[in-house]
């Protein structure tokens, strides 16, 4: 494999600072001429996973492209250097965004008929301002309400590459079946 | 809630029955929180009570948990709680199903006649959403549970271009306008006047007073030297030009200072 190419393929990954695709490296990479094939920029990246191996790096694939994530493992150690403090999600934010997830694309009556609660107006739009959800449309029903579904930010942040990678939802409990004991 | 409360004296045994919570009860603000963050909503809510009491969904036993969660909404009310509608419209729905069931009724032939049904459906519904909310909630998420490495295109300001091109004349007037600039720098020093000339005017009209002429020499001061007749010549001329003496010189060189009269000077 040649080196310039992986080092190029490298470069770009580092400098992006955000998931790439393999194609928008391929018109980069031949922007400034050279003469790749998508194939050769996936086996640069392989070859990339391995080079990292022994490092504290590595190239994770999410459903924007590809990216370099610093190994989880030093995680901790670079949120005391950061003094980061990502603000905690509550139950009530997590059970919107996996209704929307799982059932997209659904209205704010939608994940309150499931929630049995008012959906906040500010865990909606602390939602959006997070780009993990955006408006596809607005429903063809009186008050036309805003059709929700996720993004690619919201996998991405997930280190999720679709939709299916997402834990599968249960399955809705028959009489037989104990629904707690499973919960539990 | 009464962060302020203190307790001034020893409690004395109530005798009276206590039917309400004191109003200055001294909740610890930690305590709401937990009660505001451990339900997402009257589901969650009926969730928990129904986990608590290790029972099936499907075999609910509305009677008993009506009387919990009622039980449950009051301590929240006696809190001062801020309730959200919903838990009342949950309540409300509990009484209505409690009620439908406590009607004779031999049984309910299929499930759709059951009144609990609709709330059976709602709480399994909810409980799947739940269920892999918190597991979507434990994923690996950027910026808490792991970073991206980049290089960043650092960010290059732009410097401030001072360049400027003069001509020679710019140049010229600008180094006569330094040059005459005053040097305020130097400073000052203000003498004390030894020899007042406005002094010796009173000494030479003092003299005159007692004689008419006086020889210039005469009035001088040996230990004033040269500066002394210096002042002294001021001093006469001064009088010579309004005219209240008058400088004469005769052959011998010597200066004499004449009074126009008694009257004038006086």
């Amino acid at each position: 494999m040649n080196n310039l190419i992986v080092n190029s393929v490298e470069a770009l990954l580092f400098g992006s600072g955000r998931p790439i695709r393999l194609s928008e490296i391929k018109n980069i990479l031949e922007n400034s001429g050279f003469k790749t094939e998508l194939s050769e920029i996936k086996q640069a990246i392989n070859n990339l996973e391995e080079r990292y191996k022994d490092t504290s790096i590595e190239v994770q694939e999410v459903a924007s492209g590809y990216r370099l994530q610093i190994k989880q493992e030093h995680s901790s150690s670079l949120s005391v250097l950061w003094n980061e403090k990502t603000p905690r999600m509550s139950k009530a934010l997590m059970e919107t965004i996996s209704i929307i997830a799982y059932k997209q694309p659904v209205t704010r009556g939608d994940i309150e008929d499931i929630r049995g609660v008012s959906v906040n107006t500010r865990s909606i739009r602390t939602l959006l301002e997070k780009n993990w959800i955006k408006i596809s449309g607005y429903k063809e029903v009186p008050g036309r309400p805003a059709l929700y579904v996720t993004t690619k930010d919201f996998l991405d942040d997930l280190n999720l590459k679709s939709l299916s990678d997402l834990p599968e939802l249960p399955e809705l409990e028959t009489e037989e079946e104990d629904i707690l004991s499973k919960v539990v | 809630m009464n962060n302020n409360y203190i307790q001034t004296e020893f409690p004395i045994p109530v005798h009276n029955h206590v039917e309400a919570l004191p109003d200055d009860l001294f909740i610890p603000p930690n305590a709401l929180e937990v009660c505001l963050e451990s339900f997402s909503g009257p589901l969650d809510l009926l969730l928990y009570l129904i986990k608590k009491e290790n029972i099936n969904i499907l075999d609910l036993d509305i009677s008993n948990i009506t009387d919990q969660y009622l039980e449950y909404i009051e301590l929240m009310d006696a809190l001062k709680f801020d309730l959200a509608a919903d838990y009342l419209v949950m309540a409300a729905t509990l009484a209505e199903i409690k009620s439908r069931l406590m009607l004779p009724k031999e049984s309910f032939e299929n499930e759709e006649d059951d009144p609990r049904a609709s709330l059976i459906r709602r709480l399994q519904e909810y409980q799947r959403y739940k269920s892999v909310s918190e597991k979507i909630a434990i994923l690996p998420r950027v910026d808490r549970d792991f970073f991206t490495a980049s290089a960043k295109a650092p960010k290059i300001e732009e410097k401030k271009v001072l360049e400027k091109i003069f001509t020679k004349e710019e140049l010229l007037d600008a180094i006569k306008c330094a040059l005459n600039r005053p040097n305020y720098k130097n400073d000052h020093l203000i003498d004390y006047e030894e020899l007042s000339t406005k002094e010796r005017i009173q000494i030479l009209l003092s003299l005159l007073k007692k004689t008419n002429i006086i020889s210039f020499s005469k009035t001088l001061n040996q230990s004033e030297g040269k500066k002394g007749a210096v002042v002294t010549l001021l001093a006469s001329l001064e009088l010579a030009k309004d005219g209240l003496v008058e400088l004469v010189q005769n052959n011998t060189e010597e200066l004499f200072i004449k009074s126009r009269g008694r009257k004038s000077i006086e």
